[in-house]
């Protein structure tokens, strides 16, 4: 018998009688509050910023004033953000995204009780682009913020990506002394905008 | 060579005190944080009651899980590989890693491969290891294994880390500051992340409803591997699997609060598919999870999603260290995971707690910890695991106790020379005394003074 | 209402006032208290160690004493919950369990059985509670830190019905003492660092007195503080319940 089926087979003979999944019904209730402040709150708390915004040239002028955006190389998948980034990269190449300064990206939508963005690979260029970027800024529509996890996975559904991934914050350690650094392997920063 | 058992070596650890008290206050305040982050959920109890139940479902449908995980995943394309032990999983890796030609590997976490003793094993076999997690660097940097599942170099101050920095990295002598340490291991490991072919990573779900995985990290050195290598390993024991993706929501829910309350890990990725052109690779691994899943008492120690919160809160690993165990995983969940690999080598763990109960009450999948280092103490000690003298003056007490009259002189015996205490064994019988007084003998026994002051109920 | 009292037998030989604390206290309350003289131990220590297997005379012995009775009532929650959750006796299986199940903790027999809300005690005393693992976590006497459920605490009920006394709240509510049964001398370091670690958070908020529903911590932390000759004492909450004079 190969290892395969010698632990199918272990697992069968070893496993007790079947119980049932439980109803996750119950969570989804009573959790639709103030979804812009709650999700402003969460991810400030855990090291990101946020911004509403009225529109796009909002988004472009407000990184005018924060990024010597000609001298740093950016990158964004969005046609509204091409007046200070590029779309164009080799995806072949990844490594090639290791001078990135600023990545623009979109999400799909956020989650107020934990501060995370859902982005999922259609939408980032290049998989690694989130993290290499030594910056990372990310749009969501205000009426896509969703209270919990449980609405988070009701709207990703049954999708079929490749990779998706939630954000919540710039990257960080605590690995040192529970000091809590920002900018470990990720992106230094993360900027979320609000339209 | 003895191996040093769990109160030997809490002993070394013990003979710093100041150190003791940091390492317990830091692991406090985790503790603290992750009670801070549960109440502020009020279904948090009503959370745990699902994740345990969603774990229970899984076990009792683990077969059919995991045809189904490898038929998505297939269709997915990717590459599924079992492994019935951790030698052959590490055999895997390395065939994996020797058909490309590569001979230098990143590895972001994964207790599985710390489990399966993977880097020693590469290492032998001329293969390179970077661990990118900065905890875990740390200890390899320092020839020492994790301590902590989360948080692998707790047990470590930040001035001796400068000083492995300062000697590896080349970070000037002295400086003990964790954001310069921290930036110094960042710009090291990119150039790690940019130059290896191949990266290893752990999987904390498995999803069998999408064939995808699902791994959690706040560094983001995971992802920083995984996209930048021409393969992907991820290894997985076969009990990370949950039935349908909707269930991360409980998952991720409860994770991240519970292990350091926060409210998800920066970066929660699915891979569900290998990128364009690349491989991905994922090793479902037995290692005696299928024999700790026959025993009744103890399979739901399976449900384990290694969030540490036991460790944080166990009163015993917070002064003993996270070495004391001797073993990849530790604290309360690696004392009752231990025996099920080797009973004999870790006899001594389920006997490393008070039983106090804080580690149930702290498990978000409510895995009965306690009761199950009670559970394995019986089976050890039925194995023929107890030490011949504990066995003497067990037996001993029990022909006593089950007898009044032998209880009564023994009794006062006792009193009169306090060489007898019903909790004191034998062999160890001043310990004790070693740091505390004995109780203040008093004139006479309650049931002697009952007879006196009593006697019409006799 | 007949109630038999189960003495631990380190109560039984160490601290006799305790015992007598409580028999006072539940005859004062118009209770029929009988103490089954041939009781010795519930058999604990033995299965804590992983020698449950050995315990079958202990058992027989307890299902012997204490059949008979609408209640069986103990000063420590540590040796109710190892009757609650292991006495069983192969010849005699129903009414085993029916013990097991009428077996109390003092405290709780007082709060939830007596429904006691008045006493006559005063302690003029600044004192800390222990919450003992086995009465808190297993028997459940009051909430605990890790979950996210309302407060409440039977002992703590019952000691605001003292008069005079005062006590204080801890920085750690509900950690373990070290005592742990065998693992007091068997892993004798961690034991007294965790003692030690105890009986500071208590000194630190100025108590002259630790109470708690279980000796076995308090005699631990007794011997520490004695040790280190801390002016600080112990007193078992039945004591401070039945108006010891201190
Ligand atoms: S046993 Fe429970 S608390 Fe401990 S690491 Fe596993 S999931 Fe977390």
């Amino acid at each position: 018998m190969n290892s395969r089926d010698q632990i199918l087979a272990a697992v069968k003979a070893n496993q007790p009688e079947l119980t049932l999944l439980p109803q996750l019904d119950s969570f989804f209730q009573g959790q639709e509050t103030a979804l812009i402040e709650k999700f402003t709150q969460v991810l400030t708390g855990i090291g990101g910023k946020v911004t509403v915004v009225a529109d796009t040239t909002e988004i472009i002028s407000l990184l005018k004033a924060n990024y010597s955006l000609d001298q740093i190389r950016v990158i964004s998948p969005l046609s509204t953000m091409q007046e200070i980034a590029i779309n164009a990269i080799d995806n072949r190449h990844p490594h090639e995204l290791q001078n990135v300064e600023l990545a623009i990206l979109p999400a799909h939508f956020a989650v107020a009780e934990n501060g995370a963005c859902w982005l999922s690979e259609a939408m980032l260029l290049d998989r690694v682009l989130p993290f290499i970027t030594q910056h990372l800024i990310l749009i969501v529509n205000k009426i896509d913020i969703l209270p919990t996890m449980h609405h988070a996975y009701e709207k990703i559904g049954n999708e079929h990506y490749g990779y998706g991934t939630f954000i919540a914050g710039p990257s960080k350690t605590a690995d040192i002394e529970q000091s809590l650094v920002l900018g470990a392997h990720g992106a230094r920063s993360l900027w979320v905008f609000l339209i | 060579m003895k191996i040093l058992d769990h109160a030997e070596r809490a002993d070394i650890f013990n003979e710093d005190e100041k150190r003791v008290d940091w390492h317990d206050e830091t692991l406090w305040w985790i503790r603290q944080k992750r009670d801070k982050s549960a109440h502020q959920i009020p279904e948090w109890e009503n959370l745990r009651n699902a994740a345990s139940a969603i774990k229970s479902n899984t076990l009792s449908n683990l077969h059919d899980y995991l045809l189904e995980f490898e038929k998505n995943a297939l269709k997915n394309g990717i590459i599924i590989h079992w492994a019935v032990d951790a030698k052959e999983h590490n055999e895997i890796v390395h065939r994996l890693l020797k058909e490309k030609g590569i001979n230098k590997m990143v590895k972001s976490k994964s207790m599985l491969t710390e489990e399966c003793h993977l880097n020693e094993y590469l290492e032998q076999n001329g293969i390179e290891v970077i661990d990118s997690d900065l905890g875990e660097r740390i200890v390899q940097l320092a020839k020492e294994p994790p301590s902590h599942i989360v948080l692998p170099c707790i047990h470590k101050k930040k001035e001796e880390i400068g000083e492995l920095f300062h000697e590896h990295l080349g970070t000037p002598k002295g400086n003990a500051d964790p954001q310069t340490l921290t930036e110094a291991a960042r710009v090291h490991l990119r150039d790690t992340f940019l130059t290896r072919r191949a990266a290893l990573t752990g999987v904390n779900f498995a999803v069998a409803e999408t064939g995808e995985i699902v791994i959690c990290t706040n560094e983001g050195n995971a992802d920083m591997g995984a996209h930048l290598a021409d393969i992907h390993i991820a290894c997985m024991g076969i009990e990370k699997i949950i039935p349908k993706r909707e269930h991360l929501s409980v998952f991720l829910r409860l994770l991240a609060r519970s292990a350091t309350g926060q409210p998800i890990t920066t970066y929660s990725s699915h891979f569900a598919k290998p990128r364009d052109g690349k491989e991905l690779h994922i090793i479902l691994v037995d290692n005696g999870r299928t024999r700790q899943l026959g025993r009744e008492e103890f399979r739901n120690s399976l449900k384990c999603i290694r969030c540490g919160a036991c460790m944080n809160t166990c009163p015993v690993y917070r002064r003993s260290g996270g070495h004391s165990y001797h073993n990849a995983i530790s604290g309360p969940i690696g004392a009752i995971l231990a025996p099920n690999l080797d009973m004999k080598q870790y006899a001594d763990l389920p006997f490393a707690s008070t039983l106090c109960g804080s580690c149930s009450n702290v498990c978000p999948v409510k895995i009965d910890i306690h009761d199950q280092l009670y559970k394995w103490r019986q089976v050890l000690v039925k194995e023929g695991y107890a030490t011949t003298a504990k066995e003497i003056a067990m037996k001993t007490m029990a022909t006593t106790l089950s007898s009044p009259t032998l209880y009564k002189i023994a009794g006062k015996a006792a009193r009169t020379t306090l060489k007898y205490a019903p909790l004191i064994i034998n062999n160890k019988f001043n310990a004790w005394y070693l740091q505390r007084e004995m109780p203040k003998v008093p004139k006479s026994s309650f049931g002697e003074w009952y007879k006196i002051n009593r006697k019409n109920n006799e | 209402m007949k109630v038999a009292l189960f003495i631990p037998c380190y109560v039984d030989q160490f601290y006799p006032q305790v015992a007598i604390a409580t028999l006072e206290l539940l005859e004062n309350l118009g209770i029929d208290v009988t103490y089954p003289s041939s009781q010795t131990c519930c058999g604990q220590p033995m299965a804590n160690s992983g020698f449950e297997h050995l315990t079958g005379g202990c058992n027989s012995l307890f299902v012997k004493n204490f059949s008979g009775f609408d209640y069986i009532v103990a000063p420590s929650g540590s040796c109710v919950l190892h009757i609650r959750e292991h006495l069983h006796d192969e010849n005699e299986p129903e009414l085993a369990k029916h013990i097991a199940a009428t077996t109390y903790e003092l405290t709780s027999f007082l709060t939830d059985i007596l429904k006691v809300d008045v006493l006559k005690s005063s302690f003029p005393h600044k004192v800390g509670m222990h919450q003992s693992c086995h009465g808190q976590r297993g028997l459940k006497l009051s909430q605990m830190t890790e979950l996210n459920a309302p407060d409440f605490s039977k002992p703590g009920q019952l000691l605001n019905l003292v008069k005079d006394i005062e006590l204080v709240e801890l920085d750690r509510k509900d950690e373990c003492c070290g005592f742990g049964g065998t693992f007091c001398v068997a892993e004798e370091t961690v034991s007294v660092k965790m003692g030690k670690d105890r009986v500071k958070d208590h000194a630190k908020h100025h108590v002259e007195y630790i109470t708690g529903v279980d000796l076995s911590c308090l005699m631990h932390m007794e011997g520490i503080l004695n040790r280190q000759q801390s002016p600080i004492k112990i007193i078992h909450i039945a004591e401070i319940l039945n108006g010891v004079k201190a």
